[in-house]
């Protein structure tokens, strides 16, 4: 074997013991065209082909592949082709011995044949009953059908075919399709296949060995080598591209790492009513276990980290008018959430209801990011400024599990305070946004929303679909939101909101988000999806 | 949202306009509804059997706009073909006004009452049915399934004046209720509705109160025993000429919103609205009701104006006001101030927040100008913990770990004793409410996620390798939710061997990344100020004995416990637990601890 093949030289291929690509070009050395069916009969089809094509890709051949039909024979067929058709052998049997017991019969030539070649015998006039035996009538008589089976087996074909349907009829004979090959010498025609390595090797290199060296052919039509990869699930890549989107625009991360949170930051501190349809036990997740929550106070640890992230922003940004900072009161803060539920204030009438502080303090599993906005605008009044934050996290709700619906998603939020917004500007931040991932025609519909006045849902025509979807959630925050807080009254904050799942079901073809989320989800569906890339529809 | 089913054809005659489905589809999304359906489009045969319906969602705070009298008004002032109604009192014909005094013993279940009655009502099969089914849509809205509120309606000409509201011992009250031939007490009536599917679920609101809340007339007839029933003396039919309507409340302001809507929905099939003298000295509740007065609030044009982004003038501003049933009268003294009256049916407005989005709702959201807020500047920053934990998960990735994302909640078992873990009860936070047993708790671990992932792949070309990063929860009463997240890494491979290496060599790769060297536990312990890691057997139950390792890490200075891996114990893969067929081994660290 030639130095530097790396890989094993071609196994050549075999059938029944038999060198077929070496048969063949041994054949064609002496007799070109060879036909495959006349010089390879034996040989399956498929085994013939692999020969051929492995002889053609190297241009050792080339052959014509032809479509012909075959007639074969049967195992029945073939006893009869060896032993002559029952009616013979009965008509034999009957005229070696002059005369059988019809009880005998089947002694003699065997149950089968004395049961179907008797009635035939008989009725082709070769024998006659006489008393309780059989005698002959003639003495000579041509079995026709083992005729017409040897012209079948040898011709592989019948010149009369009436007979032919009729043996077929009888199943003596199957018709199968059959392919033959034409087969001649290619332009590369040698005694035997040279040897071939499959890869480049350093060996090679050094020399010029490569110049002279017969590589196998490539297969082209093949996949490569499978990558044995591990992946990302498909839910972090959208988180991703989202990511970047709100990084691109300035936006800080909030502190979600908290899935339980009060009643107080994630309803009433955010002007939901106690009574509200959302704080029923069908929608959230309540805590049994730890049982209550303390009022709200401050959180260092969290403070100093928010602090640390948005040092660079105070750095470059710092306005020299407005550096004071007012500390803030965690009491007031309770007393006038209390306040514009209960009696109204600031200048809201208010929901006029008897708040309830043990209700406030229920801990449950946050229903949505919007706690933690709260609870980073409240840390904004400390000294209220021009800000961006964004989330994407998991919340959760008590819902009946379905296709469309599980008791966690995430969502994904982006919040931004500054004096004298207008709407206009929030629907002009959301097309950009959304143009991001695509979807360029928007349009806005007036909604209800607890904490936000105005309320806006966001609908994107969908180009696939061809219809307007909801795709996302937008508004202002309410003055009885912002205004216990102890944010200026000039001090205006948008916020806006998609679930993770949506845009990435619509994105990767999921119809079932149990499929997307959880542990049903399939590793190898995990492992072959495409990259985001959200701006590409 | 509540949806609403109104007649198709009905609606659009109000509306003076045939419309399509897409030109109504547009009016409502321009006014803040949503056409869920017109059943005109509908192939079901139930719905080409009956005359076609729009199925229309209404905002969950537009009480005004729950029946198709609501709808139609609302869209009608809308597209300016009429101005809201003005509705007030008329005293009665014979200038007695009707009293109902309340008891003070109602103070022990259900306090407040308030009431109505329409005269000379006409009404027709559909307006009936209307009436009927927005008492239905406000309990089960407003009135959060009648604990708050809960509404009875009575032929007034069947009963007699002065009425009293009372709290009684349930033996006491005996009455047929409504569609019933029998006469039962409280007691009994609680038994005869158990099982009813419609009044069932309002049992409960009263059935074990030592008293009943019940309405009777001058000669002692039963009204209503609210919130459950009303008795069947008194029953309204399509031919009931006046109405008397009492509302029941916890809720000192729904009960008047309920009275404002009923009245302001159906008082335009009535000649006369008279006013009901509430008697109830006991907590100052006397009045007359319902106060069909509007409520005077006042807004800021600056305000409205810079938040619509328009410059509008407070007269231009009044004519979009009045598209929302609003009457603006603008402020003579000062030229920034309009004075808004606030109709009955407007509950929703609260703040002039609330007057300024019905200014853009009238203008049109999607005309408004868009400007861009471009003053704002910020600097973007990454919450750390998320570019840690991304870090980690690239890294996982990188290395041939796949990336799953099983649920945070579990059941207590498969977080707990499937894993040969003890609960100490003060550990997992609990669900009090959950709808399944498969919820149950926060997880503590990622090992239950990556297990019944494992499991539900288990038919995939082994080896099986996943990974996650994600939190976990553990009650913490220091903080003042009680609890407290945790951003832990975990990775599981299932084989036809353990796999103990491959976490093993995970671990390295993840810790090398992270810049924690590798060193013995020997080096560890020996030198307080040598970083790094370190492995040490462990004996732990949810491992096979002499095949877990517990990591260590020194942080400058600081030793912390991070984690722990090995090859899971053989009663983990029991059918009855994880139901796993080959061997698993897996890696668990708690990441805070390198932020």
């Amino acid at each position: 074997m030639a130095g530097g093949t790396r890989g094993p030289v071609p196994v050549p291929v075999q059938s029944q013991d038999r060198n077929l690509t070496q048969d063949v070009l041994d054949l064609l050395d002496t007799k070109s065209p060879l036909q495959s069916s006349e010089d390879f009969p034996s040989i399956p089809q498929k085994d013939i082909k692999g020969a051929l094509d492995r002889l053609a890709s190297r241009s050792m051949v080339e052959y014509v592949a032809k479509d012909t039909e075959e007639a074969v024979l049967s195992e029945e067929a073939q006893t009869i082709l060896a032993n002559g058709s029952h009616e013979f052998r009965v008509w034999s049997a009957v005229k070696d011995a002059g005369k059988i017991l019809i009880k005998d019969l089947g002694n003699v030539v065997g149950t089968e044949a004395a049961n179907v070649g008797q009635g035939n015998a008989f009725k082709n006039k070769w024998i006659k009953k006489d008393g309780d035996s059989f005698i002959p009538i003639k003495d000579d008589v041509k079995d026709t059908t083992r005729d017409q089976l040897r012209e079948v087996s040898e011709t592989k074909s019948l010149s009369d075919a009436k007979a032919l349907k009729e043996l077929k009829k009888r199943k003596l004979v199957v018709l199968t399709k059959v392919i033959t090959y034409t087969v001649t010498k290619g332009p590369k025609y040698a005694k035997e296949i040279p040897v071939e390595v499959t890869d480049l090797t350093a060996d090679m290199l050094a020399g010029d060995k490569w110049e002279t060296t017969n590589f196998k052919p490539y297969n082209f039509n093949a996949l490569g080598a499978s990558q044995d990869a591990g992946a990302l699930h498909p839910l972090m890549k959208v988180r991703q591209e989202f990511r970047t989107i709100f990084f691109n625009q300035g936006f800080v991360e909030m502190p979600t790492g908290h899935f339980v949170d009060s009643g107080f930051w994630n309803f009433d501190a955010l002007f939901v009513p106690q009574q509200h349809p959302a704080r029923d036990m069908q929608d959230t997740f309540f805590i049994s276990d730890p049982p209550k929550a303390d009022k709200p106070r401050a959180d260092p640890e969290t403070e100093a980290q928010l602090d640390a992230m948005e040092d660079s922003s105070k750095r470059l940004f710092a306005s020299s008018q407005n550096t004071e900072v007012k500390p803030r009161d965690y009491e007031k803060y309770w007393k006038d959430v209390q306040a514009v539920h209960q009696d109204g204030a600031f200048s809201s009438i208010g929901y006029r209801y008897p708040w309830s502080a043990d209700e406030c303090l229920r801990l449950v599993l946050r229903t949505h990011t919007t706690a933690v906005s709260t609870w980073v605008l409240h840390r904004l009044a400390e000294n209220p400024r021009p800000a961006r934050y964004f989330s994407i996290d998991r919340v959760f709700r008590n819902e009946t599990v379905d296709a469309t619906h599980l008791a966690e998603f995430h969502q994904v939020e982006g919040v931004i305070a500054d004096f004298g917004l207008t709407l206009g500007g929030l629907m002009k931040f959301l097309e950009d946004f959304f143009a991001k991932m695509g979807l360029h025609d928007l349009r806005f519909k007036p909604a209800y929303n607890p904490y936000t006045e105005p309320s806006m849902e966001i609908f994107g025509f969908h180009k696939g679909l061809k219809r307007w979807l909801e795709i996302g959630n937008s508004g202002m925050f309410r003055p009885e939101m912002l205004e216990p807080m102890g944010l200026p009254k000039d001090l205006r904050v948008y916020g806006f909101g998609l679930s993770l799942e949506r845009p990435t079901m619509m994105k990767y073809g999921v119809d079932n988000i149990r499929e997307l989320l959880g542990h049903k989800s399939d590793l190898k569906w995990i492992r072959e999806q495409p990259a985001v890339r959200l701006e590409k529809e | 949202m509540p949806t609403i089913a109104v007649d198709k054809a009905a609606l659009y005659r109000a509306l003076e306009k045939e419309y399509t489905t897409e030109e109504f589809d547009q009016l409502c999304f321009d006014f803040g509804l949503e056409l869920d359906e017109d059943t005109s489009q509908s192939t079901k045969p139930e719905d080409l059997a009956q005359p076609a319906q729009l199925k229309i969602e209404i905002p969950a705070n537009r009480y005004d706009m729950l029946c198709f009298e609501g709808i139609a008004l609302n869209l009608r002032v809308f597209l300016q073909k009429q101005k809201l109604p003005k509705w007030s009192l008329t005293s009665p014909a014979s200038g007695k006004v009707e009293t109902l005094t309340i008891k003070e013993e109602t103070m022990q279940i259900r306090p407040l009452c308030s009431g109505v009655i329409l005269r000379n009502i006409t009404f027709t099969k559909e307006r009936y049915e209307s009436f009927i089914a927005l008492q239905d849509k406000l309990h089960q809205n407003l009135a959060r399934q009648r604990t708050l509120v809960s509404i009875g309606t009575h032929d007034l000409d069947t009963i007699k004046g002065p009425f009293t509201y009372e709290a009684l011992p349930p033996e006491q009250i005996e009455f047929i209720p409504l569609n019933q031939t029998q006469k039962m007490n409280g007691k009994q009536l609680m038994e005869f509705y158990e099982k009813d599917k419609n009044l069932g679920k309002f049992l409960p609101i009263i059935r074990d109160s030592p008293v009943y809340p019940v309405i009777y007339d001058s000669n002692r007839t039963v009204l209503s025993l609210p919130p459950i029933i009303n008795s069947n003396h008194s029953k309204i039919t399509l031919d009931t000429k006046n109405v008397l309507i009492e509302i029941t409340a916890l809720d000192k302001t729904k009960v008047e919103i309920v009275n404002q809507t009923l009245v302001a929905m159906f008082a335009g099939y009535a000649e006369s609205i008279e006013p009901l003298r509430i008697v109830s000295p006991h907590n100052n509740e006397s009045r007359d009701v319902p106060d069909l007065s509007p409520r005077e609030m006042v807004a800021e044009v600056d305000y409205i104006n810079q938040v619509t982004g328009l410059d509008k003038s407070p007269a231009e501003l009044g004519t979009l006001l009045e598209r929302m049933g609003l009457t603006v009268t603008p402020d003579t003294s000062d030229k920034n101030l309009l004075n808004v009256s606030v109709p009955i049916t407007r509950a929703d407005i609260l703040h002039q927040a609330d007057i300024m989005e019905d200014v853009a709702i009238a203008y049109g959201f999607n005309k408004l100008p868009r400007v861009y807020p471009n003053k704002t500047a910020a600097v973007a920053a990454p919450l750390p913990i998320n570019k840690l934990g991304d870090i980690v998960r690239v890294e996982s990735a990188a290395s041939g770990w796949t990336e799953v994302m099983p649920l945070i909640l579990c059941s207590h078992e498969e977080n707990f004793e499937w894993l040969n873990r003890k609960d100490n009860g003060g550990t997992a936070v609990r669900l009090a409410n959950p709808k399944t047993a498969e919820y149950q708790i926060v997880r503590t671990s990622l090992l239950p996620g990556l297990l019944k992932t494992i499991n539900s792949n288990r038919h995939q070309p082994l080896p099986l390798k996943v990974f996650e990063v994600s939190d976990v929860a553990f009650i913490d009463l220091t903080k003042e939710r009680k609890s407290r997240n945790e951003r832990h890494f975990a990775a599981a491979i299932m084989g036809k061997t353990s796999g103990f290496e491959q976490v093993h060599g995970l671990l390295d790769r993840i810790m090398l990344m992270l810049r924690s060297a590798f060193i013995t536990r020997e080096q560890g312990l020996a030198n307080e100020a040598l970083a790094g890691y370190w492995i040490e057997e462990v004996d732990d139950p949810t491992f096979l004995k002499g095949h877990a390792a517990s990591i260590k890490v020194n942080i400058g200075g600081k030793h912390h416990v991070i984690g722990v891996f090995g090859i899971l114990h053989p009663s983990v893969y029991k059918p009855q637990r994880f139901d796993l067929q080959y061997p698993v081994s897996t890696v668990e660290i708690n990441l805070e601890v390198f932020l």
